[in-house]
């Protein structure tokens, strides 16, 4: 059992089915976490669909499978809809780690590994196959500060992937998370619209979300048109 | 040995928000000016309506000059100073490019504040360490140079006070100002409207605040576009009255204004005489000096400060023009903090709203009520505005309502994220003896330069003034329909800030101050100063358009009397 979270569970099995186009809790059978390594967004896990192209930049896939699990109880998916899962934090979170907030690895590398060992020694199971509440009463532990082996504390690390999550289920999707607008959707921001009129504040809520990236306007894309490359618009999505 | 380039008539550090207002009246006049730039041009393909990049990230700031030289904060000098961050912009147009853009005159009280005080309630009614002075000249004074830059810039806002005509529309309280703004004020909101409406149930005096954005077609540029993005990320149209787009520009087709992007001043240069020559500067690898008649610091507070420090010479052993030893002496920053939070139980309409677009609040400012029963001078501005965007938005507080995350915290944010606001409440902030800027003795930046050291700490009368007007803000959001409000103390730390005011104070007095009523060294004649860094009193509002309006009466000083400023 304590090699438990040394060995995740056959991840070279999961790519094969992922390969053939079955992917998802259902496919991986028992367990009642899936992991990102293997989850596509629906719009990407049809089976006609090409696979994407996607590597863990900064997380090992034991870390990613712990943090999905954290991501998951900060921002459920539950009668109120998809959650940090469904839009894809971790993925924001392990290449903004290989990125921007490379700083941070640190701090990520070690405070999960000390929370799954605690998940260990108090529950028996690594954190991510705990049942929710045993993960919620943790998580309370790491905010509180009572979780040992955090850095730089529990509390603070706790507040820092907070952030994160935030972050991966509410910016612009072009970072990798707030898959299908998902974030935007749960708090009805109606998206970015390079002009607001008076009468589309007026409706507020009731106004058509317009699933925009900032990107999805060619002005603010790499290639536009002043450096001499035209006008090609590829539609500005660009997760990778 | 540095490579010396032909002399030109005036060198301007700094192409900013004050740089920028200067160069216009100089070359206008013929002068012909190198303006010295840390950083580089931006345009409006820079500012994608990005929160994360221009945000959370602080883009493209956090690579930039300042941000390698950030001071180093301390509250009193028997505690060790450690190095924060560094809010500024280094770009043409500084931290116009993204800044909120309010754009307020002082309180004619702001520049009396000693007399005023004095003669209304008793000499013994100012703090007792507080080295506060009066200006040397009055609001009347500075009313042309507002009213240069309003127009120059383009200032929307609505005018409560024009020539003694008094507009319950905008603030009764302003100074007497010559003519209109040169644009309306910008659009209302469900928002503004609501606050507006409870305000004046409540017999107060609530008006639209002045912005430096165009709310209308102005001199070439389109009106705001209300997406919401300008702060911290820009204006994606132009709208926003950055000098990068409005008096640099001018002043480059006169033929007279050079800029040179992408280099850091290191050394203003003094001969024996104790008359500056010109400044050194480092672009890419190479060291040049430009010799100039006269140089103009037009860098921020900080900057300002530590290049006199930095500029040891013969004449001026501890730091240029310091031989009175007032080189970063009465240094405040702006109590800006102990906001009052509130939630709505409707939604307010904010998602496309920006920090400039609000509902101003003075009857509790500067000396507009009765101080006579209360135990502080001065007061604050209460604004209420409508920016939101979605991670923010998702960091909301609570209010008690929930832990922050789980289902419960969704929930709450699913139902609220556009049912929440927080007023910003400036306050009068005065300087005080042990609040001052110096040279750090441990931290430098990666040249080697010691960076600047605050150490300063908010007295008793500005947390007083924190706690009073909290309780108003509180009334105003009730009245509103607020079903919960959180006043969150008076207390805030006085880190590196956007206002950041004194440290080469403005007074006729040579003892107490760094330059002359004009704006130049009281000690090296040729040298003039720019920006916040001369102002003496904080006012309750923010000072851009202020030191803007000083920059531009140095500028004309310089342009009309060229011959005794130059000697």
């Amino acid at each position: 059992m304590a090699n438990n979270h040394d060995q995740p569970d056959n991840p070279s099995r999961r790519n094969l089915l992922k390969s053939a186009g079955i992917v998802g809790a259902a496919a991986v059978g028992s367990t009642a976490t899936p992991t990102i390594i293997a989850q596509d967004s629906p719009s990407t896990s049809q089976a006609t669909s090409p696979i994407a192209r996607e590597a863990l930049e900064a997380l090992t896939a034991a870390e990613a499978e712990t943090l999905e699990a954290i991501c998951d109880a900060l921002i459920p998916s539950d009668d109120n809809g998809p959650g940090a899962r469904e839009a894809r934090a971790v993925h924001y979170i392990d290449r903004s780690l290989a990125s921007h907030n490379s700083a941070a690895r640190h701090n990520y590398m070690v405070s999960l590994a000390a929370i799954d060992e605690y998940a260990r020694q108090t529950r028996g199971e690594s954190f991510s196959r705990l049942i929710r509440d045993h993960q919620d009463s943790i998580l309370r532990g790491v905010q509180d500060n009572k979780v040992p082996g955090c850095e730089p504390s529990a509390s603070a690390f706790f507040n820092m992937v907070r952030s994160h999550t935030i972050d991966g289920t509410f910016c612009d999707p072009y970072y990798g998370g707030n898959q299908d607008f998902v974030g935007w959707d749960m708090i009805a921001y109606p998206g970015i619209r390079l002009s607001a009129s008076e009468t589309d504040v007026a409706q507020g809520a009731a106004l058509q979300p317009n699933h925009q990236s900032a990107y999805d306007n060619q002005t603010y894309t790499k290639m536009a048109d002043n450096m001499g490359l035209g006008t090609n618009n590829s539609g500005g999505r660009d997760n990778a | 040995m540095p490579k010396r380039l032909p002399k030109t008539d005036v060198v301007i550090v700094g192409m900013g928000a004050v740089g920028g207002v200067a160069a216009l009246p100089l070359t206008n006049a013929g002068l012909k000016v190198i303006g010295i730039e840390a950083g580089g041009w931006l345009s409006p393909r820079d500012f994608a309506p990005d929160e994360l990049r221009n945000g959370a990230r602080n883009w493209p700031q956090s690579v930039q000059k300042a941000a390698t030289e950030a001071p180093t904060v301390r509250a009193s000098s028997d505690a060790t100073a450690v190095q924060g961050g560094h809010p500024m912009m280094n770009a043409v147009g500084g931290t116009t490019m993204h800044y909120w853009a309010q754009s307020w005159r002082l309180n004619p009280w702001d520049f009396k504040v000693v007399s005023a005080t004095r003669e209304r309630y008793g000499r013994d009614r100012l703090p007792a360490d507080t080295t506060v002075e009066d200006w040397p000249f009055g609001y009347e004074e500075l009313e042309p140079y507002y009213d240069k830059v309003e127009y120059a810039v383009g200032i929307s806002g609505q005018a409560g006070n024009v020539q003694g005509r008094i507009n319950r529309a905008g603030n009764i309280f302003e100074g007497e100002r010559s003519r209109e703004y040169p644009m309306r004020p910008l659009r209302s909101s469900p928002f503004t409207d609501l606050m507006g409406d409870a305000a004046r149930r409540l017999d107060l005096n609530p008006f639209q605040g002045p912005a430096a954005i165009a709310s209308e077609l102005y001199d070439g540029r389109p009106p705001c576009q209300y997406h919401g993005f300008c702060n911290k990320g820009g204006c994606h149209v132009q709208a926003k009255s950055s000098t990068a787009f409005t008096t640099i520009p001018k002043a480059v087709d006169s033929g007279n204004l050079e800029v040179v992007t992408f280099a850091r001043v290191t050394n203003v240069v003094t001969d024996n005489d104790g008359k500056v020559t010109g400044v050194d500067y480092i672009k890419g690898s190479e060291t040049f000096f430009q010799p100039a008649d006269v140089v103009l610091l037009a860098s921020y507070t900080y900057e300002n400060v530590r290049m006199l420090q930095l500029s040891k010479s013969r004449a001026f052993p501890s730091g240029l023009s310091n031989n009175a030893g007032q080189v970063g002496q009465h240094y405040l920053s702006h109590h800006q903090g102990s906001p009052v939070l509130a939630l709505f139980p409707d939604d307010l309409h904010n998602w496309y709203g920006l920090p400039a677009q609000g509902v101003a609040v003075d009857d509790w400012a500067d000396d507009n009520f009765d101080h006579a029963d209360l135990d502080f001078i001065g007061g604050a501005n209460l604004w209420v505005h409508t920016d939101r965007k979605p991670m923010a938005a998702a960091k909301m507080s609570t209010f008690g309502q929930a832990r922050n995350w789980g289902s419960d915290w969704k929930k709450f944010i699913k139902q609220n994220a556009d049912r929440s606001n927080t007023a910003y409440i400036q306050k009068t902030t005065l300087p005080y003896a042990g609040n001052y800027l110096d040279l750090d003795p441990t931290v430098k930046d990666p040249m080697g330069y010691p960076v600047t050291r605050i150490t300063a700490r908010y007295r008793d009368n500005e947390k007083r003034i924190a706690a009073f007007v909290a309780d108003k803000m509180e009334q105003w959001y009730r009245e509103a329909g607020a079903s919960s409000v959180i006043k969150t103390g008076p207390g805030n730390a006085m880190g590196a800030s956007t206002h950041a005011y004194g440290g080469t104070r403005m007074g006729n007095n040579s003892e107490t101050n760094v330059v002359n009523r004009w704006g130049f060294s009281h000690e090296a004649p040729n040298l003039g100063i720019l920006g916040a860094s001369v102002m003496g009193s904080s006012g309750a509002r923010n000072p851009t358009l202020t030191a803007q309006a000083l920059s531009w009466r140095t500028a004309e000083y310089l342009a009309n009397n060229w011959r005794s400023v130059v000697g």
